[in-house]
């Protein structure tokens, strides 16, 4: 059974006219890794609030469909019940951060704490959580006297910590270094694998293409294609609605046009399909 | 307007050693990206040009000036500096309104302010939102505010804090286009970024710091090639620089044109030998 059911979803902000998610339905296995793109302003983080409860709960508005987790629609439960459900990591880390806290160690805690975990299983999750996203020698320091890519793993640690049953990423990454990125979708992978669910909102389409097991491509408030990483990020069309795809799929699809790749061939959208695809073509002599 | 950065020091009173002895110069008119590791100084270092921050230790020139002897305000015209969060730097209730108050703090003239608002709204495809509030705007688009209201300046020397974040490709190609109408100009610009296929493709020279201090200096092409010295500061190299390495195609491509070429040499060649 799909632990996230979203049935021909609607929404529309509070104040305005025009839907930000229309018609969109999507269902989510348990284990899921589903990776969400779209160019600025196509509904991405509007999706994350609607599968995290945040909408209708927190922002109001209109929404009509269902969004169902575990068979139970979002409206019948409240949000405090819901975030042990569905944990949402903010596009903004520091949107995210309490300011409630003097240390790094204390805002991990800071759910645990809401929600009544006992003392001992705290200390275990948290230094857990913090050696997973590589911020243990954070400890003692003040969630703000930090750059903005530690605040960002402070931000995914403080959700992966009360370990809910989705996990909702909206752009995790975006501040990281790269090999930092990398490692943050290894780690979401492996939770991944592990049995939780994620919906993953991200722009870095080399480690969607790597890592995801789906890929759901959004544009003005409508899924407009969905499928395995390969099927949706080598779709060059979508290249023109401002999606961004990676120079390995741009590179091979200028060397089609040029007739450097084989007509009609997949165009590759990870380094090993580039270097299986172009090296094809007799690199060696 | 040339920078110099004389053995820069630099401790938060957290007692976190930021910076540990950076040495550079950048000429005038240079186009420079700073990578390396979260953590490792970038922010900390540009801070130092528009006087946020004051060395611990050792100096920084910006021109003729000795930056920490100058007031903030002094330094605004010769550095703007957009903030990596545009919520830090925001706080008119329009677009067209921020973007006048830097060049109208500057004491410009009317027209000057006028036609440098107009300029900067154009490149950064804000004409239209000219009467928005920058808060009724997506973060993206306030990032775009942000750099609108600092490139109306008119300041010989731009820093952007990733300016790339958030953005999807069309947000992307209207950065490399204000950066490219900057160098026409003669601007410095420094950018601070995480996107190393953005900072191949843009920037002509590469400074990546490690746990503050310089690791490499130089240029792109240079820089982006040394795969292990990168992984010290978590940077990997380009996308298509690592997919010629993997073809064993003799050259570093820093775009899409250059790595077409050199494939299309190497096929050549492969069809004469072969």
């Amino acid at each position: 059974m799909a632990v996230l059911n979203l049935r021909n979803v609607t929404y529309t902000y509070p104040l305005t006219d025009a839907p930000v998610l229309k018609n969109v339905s999507l269902q989510v296995e348990e284990g899921e890794f589903v990776a969400v793109i779209g160019p600025n302003g196509a509904g991405k983080s509007t999706l994350c609030y609607a599968i995290a409860g945040f909408i209708p709960h927190f922002y109001k508005g209109e929404l009509t469909g269902t969004v169902e987790v575990e068979g139970v629609d979002v409206r019948q439960t409240t949000l405090s019940e819901r975030v042990l459900q569905a944990g949402l990591v903010f596009q903004n880390p520091f949107s995210q951060i309490t300011g409630a806290k003097y240390t790094v160690y204390e805002e991990i805690a800071f759910g645990l704490e809401n929600t009544g975990v006992p003392p001992d299983e705290m200390h275990r999750r948290i230094g857990q959580v913090m050696r997973l996203t590589g911020i243990t020698d954070l400890a003692e320091r003040s969630p703000y006297a930090l750059s903005g890519g530690q605040q960002q793993r402070v931000a995914l640690a403080s959700i992966l910590v009360m370990e809910p049953k989705i996990l909702v990423l909206d752009e995790p990454t975006s501040q990281l270094d790269p090999i930092g990125a990398r490692e943050v979708f290894a780690v979401i992978k492996a939770l991944s694998e592990q049995g939780r669910t994620v919906v993953m909102v991200e722009h870095k389409v080399e480690w969607v293409a790597a890592f995801a097991d789906r890929v759901i491509a959004l544009d003005g408030g409508e899924i407009v294609l969905e499928g395995t990483p390969r099927q949706v990020l080598s779709a060059v069309e979508l290249a023109g609605r401002g999606f961004g795809l990676s120079r390995y799929t741009l590179a091979a699809h200028e060397a089609e046009k040029q007739g450097l790749w084989p007509r009609g061939e997949p165009l590759p959208v990870t380094l090993a399909e580039a270097v299986a695809g172009f090296g094809r073509r007799g690199g060696k002599a | 307007m040339k920078i110099v950065v004389d053995a820069l020091h630099f401790t938060y009173p957290s007692g976190v050693e930021a910076l540990r002895g950076v040495s550079l110069t950048i000429e005038p008119g240079e186009q420079v990206a700073l990578v390396g590791q979260n953590g490792s100084g970038k922010t900390t270092l540009v801070k130092h040009l528009n006087g946020l921050l004051r060395p611990t230790q050792g100096r920084v020139w910006v021109g003729d000036w000795d930056a920490a002897q100058m007031p903030v305000a002094k330094l605004a015209r010769r550095v703007g500096y957009v903030f990596q969060n545009p919520d830090e730097q925001l706080f008119s209730r329009s677009v067209g309104a921020e973007v006048a108050f830097g060049p109208r703090n500057l004491g410009f003239s009317a027209d000057r302010i006028a036609k440098q608002v107009a300029w900067a709204l154009e490149m950064t495809a804000l004409t239209a939102h000219k009467d928005t509030n920058p808060y009724d705007l997506s973060p993206t688009w306030r990032k775009m505010v942000a750099l609108a209201a600092v490139i109306a300046m008119d300041t010989p020397i731009v820093v952007f804090d990733e300016p790339t974040t958030g953005q999807d490709a069309a947000g992307v190609a209207r950065i490399a286009r204000v950066i490219a109408a900057l160098r026409a100009k003669g601007r410095t610009v420094i950018t601070i970024t995480h996107d190393i296929d953005f900072c191949a493709e843009n920037f002509e020279r590469v400074i990546a710091l490690a746990q503050g201090q310089v690791l490499l200096d130089g240029p792109a092409r240079e820089v982006l090639a040394q795969e292990e010295a990168l992984a010290r500061t978590y940077v990997d190299p380009p996308q298509l620089a690592r997919l010629a390495k993997q073809l064993g195609l003799p050259v570093v491509p820093l775009n899409q044109e250059e790595f077409l070429a050199a494939y299309r040499q190497s096929q050549k060649l492969s069809n004469l030998h072969g």
